[in-house]
């Protein structure tokens, strides 16, 4: 039997085949999955803000693109992966209202996608697709055997990057 | 300063606002609605980030989110949330007759932003009268989808902060139940404004 591992808000957790991980709603945030063919270890990233380093208070490593990607890929290297066999699929990102309260927030849907790519590349993993930007919120669920990114909106039919 | 070394006394002080707020609403509703609306006494939390989406039955439930920003002697951010069928509800009876089909159109839409309106103002209103500082609401915004995905946005502004959320649960009823959710974030240099104008500074 598998099992759907949940990732919550500014949270991430590593995910074995024959299971799949899955995040609810996101919104603004942005939904990293990783992936190693071979072993067919995988992982899902939920993270909030594009920084660590622009904000004080950044004790919690899980809710930033740079340093919850390079955690993502710390614990999955634990596992037995191996970083030079990864890929990643991202999803989020959106802008949920015409517009944000705070100066330091404009397009922080974009910039956390910014963050997230800039991480990724850093590490040398490759994108193979993307489902990001845009006005409304996303359900993923990563699938490690097969490397599909299920993704649901409302009103939208569900899509597979 | 964090949002955690400021929220005890804080908490206070909102339930309080809270209190005072949603009484506001609830006769500005009742004028609008032009019936009886009752309130329950409204609940103060401080939420971790993955509590909320479960506390208003799950990040896929449908909400309706009405986001405006604030400006004045504070600024800061407030949202107001009410699941669908609540928002479809006071529309229903806002516009005296039933909505044809699920969707929402740009009628509904436009009536679900006033109400947004009015229960905010009526936040603020209190806010700027117990503190004496003022207050300006921007022009509000409105979306509707997933409680996740319109929780992320006060989310990012409370992530700047600590790991927490704080928000007011209010609960509205007429002949029916109307779960709402009011969130305030102020920036943290209003936090401080808010006690000291209390005199808590």
């Amino acid at each position: 039997m598998s099992e759907v591992i949940k990732v919550g808000m500014a949270d991430l957790k590593v995910c074995l085949s024959p299971n799949s991980v899955t995040t609810l709603g996101l919104g603004s945030c942005v939904g990293i999955a990783i992936r190693d063919p071979q072993t067919k270890i995988g992982g899902l990233a939920h993270v909030m803000l594009p920084d660590s380093t622009a904000i004080r208070q950044n004790n919690n490593i899980y809710k930033f693109a740079d340093t919850g990607i390079a955690e993502l890929v710390r614990l999955m290297e634990a596992e037995g992966a191996k970083r030079s066999r990864m890929v990643a699929k991202i999803a989020g990102g959106a802008q949920m209202f015409a517009f944000q309260n705070k100066s330091e927030l404009v397009r922080v849907g974009d910039r956390n996608v910014e963050a997230s790519k800039k991480k990724l590349k850093e590490l040398g993993i490759p994108i193979l697709s993307e489902d990001t930007g845009d006005s409304y919120g996303r359900t993923v669920i990563f699938y490690p055997e097969t490397g599909d990114y299920v993704i649901r909106a409302v009103g939208k039919p569900e899509r597979t990057i | 300063m964090t949002l955690e070394s400021v929220s005890e006394q804080y908490f206070d002080v909102l339930k309080e606002l809270g209190n005072i707020g949603a009484g506001n609403a609830t006769t500005a509703l009742a004028q609008l609605l032009q019936c009886k609306v009752d309130m329950k006494v409204p609940q103060v939390k401080l939420l971790e980030f993955n509590e909320v989406g479960e506390l208003m039955g799950g990040e896929e439930q449908i909400m309706a989110g009405i986001y405006l920003c604030v400006e004045g002697d504070i600024t800061g951010s407030i949202m107001f949330l009410l699941e669908k069928n609540s928002a479809r509800h006071l529309v229903s009876k806002l516009m005296g007759m039933e909505l044809p089909d699920e969707e929402f159109g740009e009628m509904e839409i436009s009536a679900l932003k006033e109400i947004g309106n009015i229960i905010t103002g009526a936040y603020l209103n209190s806010l700027s009268t117990i503190t004496n500082l003022k207050i300006y609401p921007s022009v509000p915004d409105l979306t509707i989808d997933m409680a996740g995905a319109i929780l992320s946005v006060p989310a990012i502004e409370f992530g700047t902060l600590g790991d927490k959320i704080l928000l007011i649960q209010t609960q509205f009823t007429d002949d029916y139940e109307l779960d709402g959710y009011f969130i305030l974030v102020p920036d943290l240099e209003s936090y401080a404004k808010i006690m000291s104008a209390l005199g808590l500074g």
